[in-house]
């Protein structure tokens, strides 16, 4: 059988179980949308490539599946960076596929040239520039566990534009060529006996549990371990949802903006498990004071993760979910009735609150959606004071129910990402907790969501600013709110009408439950205008460099 | 402390620039780095001579081990080895002062391999201290072009695992 180079792109992809991908064509790339036209792998035309790699993002995060992006050479292939970017910072599976110049222009600066394995080399898990129609089948293959396996991540592949059209026969090779890749996923059975001797001899432990407890679905065998020796809970951003939050083990997620009980905790403990997380300055405030008293054990699948902030008692490396399933037959019972009385009291005095003044409070919203849709819904964000809002009010009960650009912070994540989850779980209720600085980053998809009917919903939490940014204003500036406020912000609703997409105001409180029921009855998009209290801030809160248990609380 | 980091590599493009990109990015400081196909053609060898606390030298070394293309990395510092550079340098040999060089390059068992009526040129290969001492004994003489490989380096005895 011939084939073009492009149709062995997508004979690959679909292949390695890519079914949806997210993209823009030009010139390029041509000839692989011209394959695609009547393939069964379908293409959704976003109206950004940013928009494209978060698609492909959030379609993983939702799925646990790899997502993909394609996008034109140039302007196309750059216009990803971000979207790579951001799956590389919080290990999300993605192809993303450019198109390139004819191989004998490469370096010439032909017209929509860019050196896109060049500019995305520290972004990407890995990287390709196919040189020859033949290497295609291998290359996706590799590219496919490469992103999959060890520590998840983006991989590029980018195909010459010759390449793509050439033609070649027969059945090709599609082994994988990866000697030097070898991620160690079961981990040292000797260390995991140490590590159980550990625990067993602590008497304040706690597990904390980033965004590589979801990745490697360990959920079920992190709360058995908590279980198992009646070990406290607290999760990072990333790891919102690796255990019930409404779970009597769980303390919520620590760190800057993380609960009172969560930073006591960590920082009273003679024990930090850490699983699948990084020890990042958001969480850890001050590092140098950061559980001092503490031991740490730290699994992890990246042994360049581990020691990198911090030092270590203990390394174990491998896969979260492997590891403690040896682990948890090895811990004693105890019950550390002395360290759940103080977790107890922590607990009951310090809980998250808010000012109830009649203003329209974004906590107030975020938690009728959790009641409006039993808290099944899928919540992807934006960045600042919106994500931290949603994070801390929601009371995520399953993983892959929290959707966020943690490690990179992306503004205008949070719409594109809710698209690529609503295609990878058609039957799930989606909502995007938007702000609206973020929202106007990607606010070009309300054509994609008009056009498929994608039925993604929006809440806005509107306050007219920059808000995150002018909380550190208000608090360590001196309220010198240097442009931060959005003077000039549209009429959302009309813009939303203007793209063909139901919108809704909302300016009181006693309108929000009506307003997300009428919504959830809307088969298609919405977007909710919530006009929230413009200045309401985001507390407790962490200075920068202080440490974890220095919380200020102005609530 | 000095260590000498010995990465097998696939033989392929961009495995350079992706082990320079890693050291670009984090702002290591290397002594120099030394590429050469190895005697399987599929594979090179990178011979890294980095300086830096321990705790970066093993965050080096995890981040090589995590690039794709990167088959094996070693430490070889504590270890037996033998360590080379080579160079190349062009003396000024002004008239009457040929015979000196020459001295030189007869007791540091160097070899002239080019000659002209100003200069000559020397190649000359060892550790890198001996290297050092034959240039700074040509400087009198007036050094014309220094060009040096960076250190290759090779565990004694049974091949290195
Ligand atoms: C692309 C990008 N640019 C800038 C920032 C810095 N930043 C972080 S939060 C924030 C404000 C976000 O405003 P908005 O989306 O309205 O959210 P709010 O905090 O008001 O909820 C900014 C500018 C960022 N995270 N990402
Ligand atoms: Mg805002």
């Amino acid at each position: 059988m011939t084939r073009t180079g492009a149709q062995l792109l997508i004979d690959s992809l679909l292949d390695v179980g890519i079914n949806t991908l997210f993209g823009i064509p030009g010139g390029v790339v041509i000839p692989i949308f011209d394959v695609l036209y009547d393939s069964e792998l379908n293409a959704v035309l976003m109206r950004h490539e940013q928009a494209a790699a978060h698609a492909a993002d959030g379609y993983a995060r939702a799925s646990g599946r790899l997502g993909c992006c394609l996008a034109t050479s140039g302007p196309g292939a750059t216009n990803l960076v971000t979207g790579i970017a951001t799956a590389n910072f919080d290990s999300v599976p993605i192809l993303a596929i450019t198109g390139q110049v004819r191989t004998d222009l490469i370096g010439n600066d032909a017209f929509q040239e860019a050196d896109i394995t060049g500019i995305t080399r520290g972004i990407t898990k890995h990287n390709y520039l196919v040189r020859h129609a033949e290497d295609i089948p291998r290359v996706v293959h590799e590219a496919a566990h490469i992103a999959t396996t060890g520590r998840f991540g983006p991989v590029l592949i980018d195909i010459p534009v010759d390449v793509s059209t050439s033609k070649v026969d027969g059945e090709l090779q599609s082994d994988l060529q990866l000697p030097g890749y070898k991620p160690n996923s079961v981990g040292n059975p000797r260390q995991v006996e140490r590590a159980a001797e550990l625990i067993n001899q602590s008497s304040r432990p706690v597990l904390y549990a980033g965004g590589g407890v979801i990745a490697s679905g360990a959920h079920q065998e992190l709360l058995a371990l908590a279980q198992a020796g009646n070990i406290p809970v607290t999760t990072t951003l990333m790891g919102l949802g690796a255990i019930p939050e409404d779970h009597r083990l769980s303390l919520k997620m620590l760190g800057m903006h993380g609960t009172p009980v969560a930073n006591y905790a960590v920082m009273s403990s003679d024990l930090l498990i850490a699983i699948g997380a990084r020890f990042d300055d958001r969480i850890t405030g001050k590092i140098t004071e950061f559980a001092e008293h503490a031991k740490i054990l730290h699994v992890d699948i990246d042994p360049s993760s581990i020691g990198k902030n911090i030092k270590v008692d203990l390394p174990v490396v491998g896969d979260a979910r492997q590891i403690l399933l040896r682990l948890t037959p090895l811990i004693e019972e105890r019950n550390r009735s002395e360290w759940w009385q103080q977790i107890e009291n922590w607990r009951r005095d310090h809980k998250f609150s808010y000012k109830n003044d009649g203003k329209l409070k974004p906590q107030f919203v975020v938690q009728q959606i959790r009641e409006v849709t039993g808290g099944e819904a899928i919540i992807c964000t934006e960045v600042g004071q919106n994500q931290m809002w949603a994070a801390q009010w929601f009371t995520f009960k399953r993983p892959r129910q929290f959707i966020s650009s943690g490690g990179l912070g992306t503004m205008g994540y949070g719409f594109p990402a809710a698209i690529g989850a609503q295609f990878a779980r058609p039957e799930a209720t989606v909502f995007e907790i938007a702000g609206d600085g973020s929202f106007q980053m990607n606010i070009q998809e309300l054509a994609t969501v008009a056009r498929n009917n994608t039925p993604v919903k929006i809440a806005l939490l509107n306050n007219g600013y920059l808000g995150m940014v002018r909380q550190w204003q208000e608090l360590f500036y001196q309220r010198r709110y240097s442009h931060t406020r959005l003077n000039g912000n549209p009429d959302f609703v009309k813009v939303a009408d203007a793209y063909g997409v139901a919108g809704i105001r909302v300016q009181k409180s006693e309108e929000v439950r009506p307003a997300l029921e009428k919504a959830l009855k809307i088969d298609g998009p919405v977007l909710l205008d919530f006009c929230i209290d413009p200045e309401e801030n985001v507390f407790p809160m962490v200075p920068t460099d202080e440490r974890l248990d220095h919380m200020i609380d102005l609530a | 402390m000095r260590h000498i980091i010995s990465a097998m590599v696939k033989n392929e493009g961009g495995v350079l620039a992706h082990v320079a990109g890693l050291f670009a990015a984090r702002a290591y400081n290397i002594d120099s780095l030394n590429v050469g196909e190895t005697e399987d053609p599929a594979t090179s060898r990178m011979t890294i001579a980095i300086r830096g606390e321990d705790a970066v030298i093993e965050q080096v070394i995890k981040q090589l081990r995590k690039l794709v293309n990167v088959i094996k990395v070693q430490d070889f510092s504590g270890r037996e080895c033998v360590e080379r550079d080579l160079m190349l340098i062009k003396v000024t040999t002004l008239p009457g002062k040929r015979g000196e060089v020459n001295d030189l390059v007869d007791i540091f068992r160097g070899k002239v391999v080019d000659i002209s009526h100003k200069d000559m040129v020397v190649e000359l290969s060892g550790p890198e201290a001996k290297v050092d001492a034959f240039i700074s004994l040509c400087q009198p003489y007036g050094i014309r072009e220094v060009v040096r490989s960076g250190r290759i380096a090779m565990v004694r005895g049974t091949k290195a695992e």
